[in-house]
């Protein structure tokens, strides 16, 4: 069943250019340039129950703006969007209640409390009772390792307890659907494996539906089976990993260590690159067999080592986003229109 | 309900927590105190004419008004503005509670425990050792401790106010700065009100600011006789109903703008 329908929404937001030096700034009071921009210029995706989605972009892709639509927090300015059956900011306490939400760069912790009282707090707002609450903290609190914590003032946690506990703050009511924009930024290596683990484990186990936005692509690579593109407030591109690959049309690598320098450049793949005795070649699985080009390769050359692999998944994202750029670039930018306010 | 009374709490808690600033607080407002005993004593001295109340009167209501200081609506909830500045209200606007009455807790919160602190050192040290007279009664007393609370809902609703007007202003400090002057002048906290000149007072009759300070403070000393109290209470009371409204109007207008600062 599908959990969130959105189709063709739009939000643009106007913004104030201040124009640089002493006499922009005068002639800003006199007389304000705005800028619009459009942040979601119709946006359409199905999520479905239990699917563990991530959801990527460049920098003001439009991203954060999309979760925050489906969150109840903004309200867009056209298109349909309905999530568990209900429009977010028209009915946004009723809905908030069954969501979850974490965002990176914030807390939801009270600044001055110790970690447990914010969740005896946010056991109240959501009306949880009180032994439900004490078995979801425990098992919880045990998954996440955030036990020796819960005494501790919000503002002497360190980045990675903290957003341990603000994933344990977003959980405690349950919710069946989980919004997490940029969980792992700015997280060690550990602290990123134990949240992505957890978040792996939430959506198996429990069935609970996850949204992700993030920037690494190790967090994608992890996570999810289906991966949604958005960029300058569209989607450019919606499915799995291999669809994404496919899409982008970076093909799969072959690398081969020569025994001898010497020329190796088959018809059928491209060369990438070559350091010494090591060329790297890109050839596209469908037209070309992996197994054919290994078998021509070895019968002609004299090979030490051979192994073939997916690129790495920054490089498609790069190359997906780049495309964008360049169609973004023909196709005209909304002018700077002025009014006086 | 319960939700916004663990709210309240919480914040009252952690309000509590700031002792230190509360003994600074008392040390200035005490020296302040005394300063404005001696500017009306020397006004008292050489004014000729009737006033309309008595030096002990203004004594009285001069400690009052240190006793009661942090009561004022100075400005917003500081959290409240720093959510709306750093775009963490995202997260408030993610909770199942109502936004106005989440705030407005809040605001119960910040104008009484900051008040708890310094009222109850700073009202015997006045009453014994500074000339400030205790109610003028059983009565006055009772009308005192009910419009007391009435000045409560109202300067929480100005403040869940100011709170929400930030959405429109962002730092607010020009908005605030006015707000300071208006509520300094009209609810009493520099001059007492009825020692303000005549062609002023229906102005400052219909506005809510002296229910804040100068509408309990009058029924402490008798200087309303309690009959009155129930005017006065009423007076309050509308004055929260429609800044409780005006709000919530406000709040639903930027609600449907808002733009979450940073990404």
């Amino acid at each position: 069943m599908a959990q969130i329908v959105v189709e063709d929404l739009r939000k643009r937001f106007v913004v104030a250019e201040r124009r640089a030096g002493m006499l922009g700034a005068l002639a800003g009071v006199v007389r304000r340039r705005h800028r619009v921009v459009e942040a979601l210029a119709g946006v359409g995706f199905r999520v479905d129950e239990g699917e563990l989605v991530g959801y990527i972009g460049p920098n003001g892709a439009g991203k954060s703006t999309t979760v925050k639509v489906l969150a109840g927090i903004l309200v867009p300015d056209g298109g349909r969007c309905e999530v568990q059956g209900r429009v977010p900011w028209l009915e946004r306490v009723e809905h908030v209640a069954r969501i979850g939400v974490v965002f990176g760069q914030r807390t939801q912790l009270w600044w001055d409390l110790p970690v447990v009282e914010s969740f005896e707090l946010l056991r109240e707002i959501y009306r949880v009772d009180r032994q439900q609450y004490r078995v979801r903290l425990d098992a919880l609190v045990n998954a996440l390792d955030v036990g020796a914590v819960l005494d501790v003032p919000v503002r002497q946690l360190s980045l990675g307890q903290r957003m341990r506990c603000d994933v344990v703050a977003a959980l405690l009511h349950a919710p069946q659907l989980l919004f997490l924009d940029e969980p792992t930024i700015g997280l060690d290596a550990p602290a990123k494996l134990a949240v992505r683990e957890f978040v792996r484990r939430l959506n198996r186990e429990r069935g609970t539906t996850v949204i992700l936005t993030t920037h690494d692509m190790d967090d994608i690579e992890a996570l999810c089976s289906r991966v949604v593109v958005i960029d300058h407030g569209r989607i450019s591109c919606d499915g799995s990993l291999d669809h994404l690959r496919e899409r982008a049309g970076v093909g799969r690598r072959i690398i081969v260590d020569l025994e001898r320098d010497e020329p190796l450049a088959p018809t059928d793949a491209r060369v990438v690159s070559r350091e010494g005795t090591r060329v790297v070649l890109a050839f596209d699985p469908v037209r070309t067999p992996a197994a054919a080009l290994v078998a021509r390769i070895t019968r002609e050359h004299a090979v030490r080592d051979l192994f073939v692999e997916n690129p790495p998944i920054e490089e498609i994202v790069a190359r997906l986003y780049g495309e964008a750029d360049a169609r973004g670039e023909a196709e005209p930018r909304p002018e700077p229109r002025e009014d006086p306010s | 309900m319960r939700a916004y009374v663990a709210i309240f709490e919480a914040r009252f808690r952690a309000l509590l927590q700031y002792r230190a600033a509360a003994l600074a607080g008392l040390a200035t407002q005490v020296f302040w105190g005394l300063v404005r005993v001696m500017i009306f004593t020397a006004f008292y001295a050489s004014s000729t004419g009737a006033q309309p109340m008595t030096l002990p009167e203004v004594i009285t209501y001069v400690w009052l008004t240190q006793a009661l200081l942090m009561m004022l609506p100075w400005r917003p909830d500081p959290d409240v503005e720093q959510l709306i500045r750093s775009g963490n209200v995202a997260y408030e606007l993610v909770r199942p509670v109502d936004l106005h009455g989440l705030w407005l807790a809040r605001a119960v919160a910040q104008r009484t425990a900051p008040v708890l602190l310094r009222c109850l050192p700073m009202v015997v040290l006045a009453y014994s050792v500074f000339g400030m007279a205790g109610p003028a009664g059983p009565l006055p007393a009772l009308a005192f401790a009910v419009s007391l609370c009435a000045t409560v809902a109202l300067s929480a609703a100005l403040t869940a106010l100011l709170s929400v007007s930030t959405f429109f202003t962002l730092t607010g400090r020009g908005l605030h700065s006015l707000v300071i002057g208006v509520l300094n002048l009209m609810s009493g906290a520099i001059i007492p009100l009825p020692l303000l000149p005549e062609w002023i007072q229906p102005l400052v009759r219909v506005l809510p600011f002296r229910g804040l300070l100068d509408t309990p403070f009058r029924l402490y000393m008798g200087h309303l006789p309690p009959e009155a109290a129930l005017q006065a209470v009423g007076h309050q009371l509308l004055w929260t109903v429609l800044l409780v409204l005006a709000g919530r109007w406000l709040l639903a207008r930027a609600l449907r703008r808002v733009v979450v600062q940073g990404g």
